[in-house]
């Protein structure tokens, strides 16, 4: 008898090529995704008599969106989103705009509300899409704020009173699964497009725009793909935000929107989008518990995320999947 | 006539503010977004040893205040960016984190509402040009041309001044020159964080420490060094004139609630017309062409 | 052909700050030239590709492809046209495996247009022609090599998968800027046999070099700079024998 990596004879060639040829492999491999497929589907069964916990699995499932949305802009394209409130605020109050002044019902004005949110994101960070560097960083960090100003000082939509009255989810097993399917699909389908050839133009753009530009390429335009399908995740998480809580307010650009996401993509290990849905699943609940803390909350976060960066910036999900590959069995010799 | 005055001192104000992140970004290439916590932190620091020590003499105070601040922006550099150095999305996640655990863990510690406030230097205004100006705002501007002054001697003519600038040309030539990059850009750190505790016990005077300042003063250093050409010090100095006339502007003639939406419409316009800013230099426009 | 030269540059001048980095260059190159420039550091060599590909903004001058004004154009839209330019300083893109680097090019809408891609079955196709792509420039299909992480690749394959990158395009002129340069004798020796291809098929190559005995194998004329100006043009044999080209390479006192 030896010991051998489980792993040994599945990987051929390169990362991400196997060769599966039993069960027990592919079993391996689909293991860890099944795990957090059934899992998720399974916790509003799970905490059935806690309420209260519920609710936080869908706001669990909106920042993991969040998280995705900002780790796909920041490890693929290159482009650090410090105002993930941004999106939230904007989809919210789309959402509420055409759920309470329309009165459109809300199957309607959450989709409604996640493309024109996203155009309408997409519009306004256009001026710093031409630019590398730090300028998307400044703009979204501004934006959110100045939102929250200019609603104050205009008193537009409601003003500090947010607007109220939105239709909530017709039952709660619906307001559960739709976000937690919709979490599932955009994990799994970012993930496969950043593996797409659009998806490889985009990680081209983070790695060196200048080539891409070479390749004849218009390098402004796919940052601006980039920029519509993160905020397309981010408008989405904001109405459902809206309609979940029933109300379209400034706090929907709140920090949190903005800092906990990033937290969740450092501790969860950027450049790996399912690591980022993780991270939320950790943070989010993590904050609930520390809610007699408020504003402390973001405090710990940010030294949290702070140590991470510096000590550990694989993460946690790059650090399990190594762990992972690296079981050992017996095997006949 | 009034308008120009308070214009010539809000712009001299909002120099004061972003020069420490200039300097910070055109010597180490890092974007501080710790800047507004570093000033807040300083304010609070010198409010702290007045209120706490009763009887500290309020030089002394200021003294400990920028001091302990631009210790705290060297540990910064020396204990957390030394080992993300490069990596562009880290350093901005990281000081912009910094940034937010220090705002949010001082309100959390009791930063709130208006007690806090640090006394002005002298009390008592003077009218110029028809226009009431009180001591401190002439303070103000005294010491922000001193400042100006004093860095622009320190770059010329000191050997650290001289690094300072070698390093912000070209950071691996200077590097071969026997210039330590990390510890110019320790020191810059350290000067970058003392400039904006300079500020701050300048300028919070006028007003209450508040957290919400914090967030400002980032937001209106980045918008004045974006405008001028991230890194230029020039830039900085022209664009605090532009910005500083237009939200003087449009607080005398629209509402002082648009400030910062000038400050926005500066930045987006800048953006678009000539993203390297006023006085970028030749080396960035290369890189984005 | 057409008496029309492909490629025609007409007083290119360039400034950084005070210094005069290009000062009214101008060239003719016909289909199907291996052109030369040579020149010492610092003659503005790199600064005339990154002019003419659009990656620099000219002062003044005048860049015209197939007859048509592309001065000022930006870099994509250029290589959109058929002018593809290799970097010196090669980054590939580090993160993807170096038959991935290739999807990029591919992907772009010149390479769509001229479907060049087209090669294999409904999935995967640019996979298969990127694969197809690096065989010919030198990559062993059957090793790894293809499949590595391309920051994981030797100095010589990292310049041969700039060229591929360029290759993908299907482009009609290709600016080499320093292939050469940084490879040990027989990776060079590798290369030139590249570069003769490329030629017999017909693509019009630029090539900036500073290994003028492998350059003057394939070259067949030759444009020397200095200080930003364009010293001579002509033959190589004829080039190197100009005076002021050796002056500037070895010094006024070496002649």
């Amino acid at each position: 008898m030896r010991k051998e990596r489980i792993d040994r004879g599945l990987k051929v060639r390169t990362e991400g090529i196997y060769a599966i040829n039993s069960a027990r492999e592919i079993l391996y491999l689909m293991g860890p995704r099944l795990l957090l497929i059934a899992g998720l589907l399974a916790l509003p069964f799970v905490f059935e008599f806690a309420p209260y916990w519920k609710r936080v699995i869908n706001i669990m499932c909106a920042y993991a969106l969040l998280a995705i949305a900002f780790d796909f802009l920041a490890n693929y394209v290159g482009l650090v989103c410090l105002g993930g409130a941004f999106f939230t605020g904007i989809g919210g109050y789309f959402a509420a705009i055409y759920n309470v002044n329309l009165g459109l019902p809300i199957y309607l004005s959450i989709p409604l509300a996640t493309v024109s949110g996203a155009l309408l994101c997409t519009f306004f960070l256009l001026p710093c899409l031409p630019l590398r560097g730090v300028y998307f960083a400044i703009v979204t960090l501004m934006y959110p704020l100045l939102f929250t100003r200019i609603i104050e000082a205009l008193d537009i939509f409601g003003g500090t009173n947010g607007i109220t009255g939105l239709d909530s989810f017709p039952n709660p097993y619906l307001e559960h699964y739709a976000i937690i399917i919709i979490a599932l699909v955009f994990l799994f389908g970012m993930r496969r497009f950043v593996n797409q050839d659009v998806g490889l133009v985009l990680r081209g753009v983070k790695d060196n725009d200048q080539s891409v530009k070479a390749s004849g390429i218009n390098v402004t335009r796919m940052r601006i793909i980039a920029v519509f399908v993160a905020s397309f995740i981010g408008c989405f998480a904001g109405a459902y935000i809206a309609h979940l809580y029933m109300w379209a307010g400034i706090s929907l650009f709140a920090l949190d929107f903005s800092i906990i996401p990033i937290a969740s993509v450092v501790i969860g290990g950027g450049g790996t989008l399912v690591g980022a849905a993780i991270g939320a699943f950790i943070l989010v609940p993590l904050s609930e518990i520390l809610r007699a803390f408020g504003t402390f909350r973001i405090v710990i976060y940010c030294i949290v995320l702070t140590g991470f960066i510096v000590f550990k910036s694989e993460g946690i999900m790059i650090y399990l999947q190594r762990k992972y590959h690296q079981f050992e069995r017996w095997v006949k010799v | 006539m009034e308008l120009i005055v308070y214009g010539i001192i809000n712009s001299i104000t909002l120099s004061l503010v972003s020069l420490g992140f200039t300097l910070v970004y055109s010597i180490s290439r890092v974007p501080n977004f710790a800047h507004g916590a570093l000033y807040i932190t300083s304010g609070y620091l010198t409010w702290t040893f007045l209120d706490k020590f009763a009887g500290f003499p309020y030089p002394l105070a200021i003294l400990a205040g920028i001091g302990i601040t631009s210790i705290v922006g060297a540990m910064i550099y020396q204990f957390i960016l030394v080992r993300i150095r490069g990596m562009e999305i880290s350093e901005i996640i990281a000081t912009y984190a910094i940034g937010l655990a220090i705002l949010e863990g001082l309100r959390w510690g009791g930063l709130r509402g208006m007690t806090f406030t640090l006394p002005a230097f002298f009390t008592g205004s003077v009218n110029i040009l028809g226009a009431s100006v009180d001591y401190q705002r002439l303070i103000i501007v005294g010491a922000g041309l001193l400042t100006f002054a004093l860095l622009y001697l320190f770059t010329r003519y000191t050997k650290i001044g001289l690094a300072f600038r070698g390093i912000a040309q070209d950071e691996r030539a200077a590097m071969m020159l026997g210039i330590n990059s990390d510890m110019t850009a320790v020191v810059s750190l350290a000067i970058g964080s003392a400039l904006a505790g300079f500020a701050a016990i300048l300028l919070l005077p006028l007003g209450n420490i508040v957290v919400e300042t914090g967030y400002n003063v980032l937001i209106f250093a980045i918008a004045v060094c974006v405008i001028g050409g991230l890194g230029s010090w020039g830039g900085v100095i022209v664009a605090s004139f532009i910005i500083g006339f237009a939200q003087i502007l449009t607080e005398a003639f629209i509402s002082a609630h648009y400030q910062m939406v000038v400050a926005l419409l500066a930045i987006i316009i800048t953006l678009l017309v000539k993203p390297s800013g006023i006085f970028g230099k030749q080396k960035e426009l290369e890189e984005r062409v | 052909m057409s008496a029309e030269p492909i490629l025609s540059i007409k007083g290119i001048t360039k400034t950084f700050g005070g210094l005069k980095a290009l000062v009214d260059v101008s060239f003719d190159i016909e289909k199907g030239d291996v052109f030369g420039i040579i020149g010492p550091n610092g003659s503005g060599k790199t600064t005339l590709i990154n002019c003419i590909t659009g990656f620099i903004r000219t002062e003044s001058g005048q860049v015209r492809f197939r007859g048509k004004d592309i001065t000022g154009w930006k870099p994509h839209k250029i290589a959109d046209m058929g002018i593809a330019r290799t970097f010196q300083i090669m980054r590939p893109y580090y993160s993807l495996p170096a038959f991935k680097n290739l999807i990029i090019p591919l992907w772009s809408p010149r390479a769509r247009k001229t479907g060049g891609w087209r090669g294999g079955g409904k999935h995967g196709d640019r996979d298969t022609v990127a694969v197809d792509i690096l065989e010919e420039i030198g990559f062993e299909r059957d090793s790894r090599v293809p499949y590595k992480l391309a920051s994981t690749l030797p100095t010589g394959y990292q310049k041969r998968l700039e060229l591929a990158r360029c290759m993908a395009l299907r482009p009609d002129v290709i600016f080499c800027d320093e292939v050469f340069s940084g490879l040990s004798m027989s990776e060079i020796a590798g290369m030139v046999p590249l570069i003769e291809k490329m030629k017999s098929e017909g693509i019009t190559l630029i090539m900036v070099e500073h290994r003028l005995r492998e350059l003057f194998k394939v070259a067949n004329r030759v444009m020397a700079l200095n200080f930003g100006e364009k010293l001579t043009e002509g033959e190589p044999l004829d080039v190197i024998e100009n005076k002021q080209v050796r002056e500037a390479y070895l010094g006024s006192e070496g002649v």
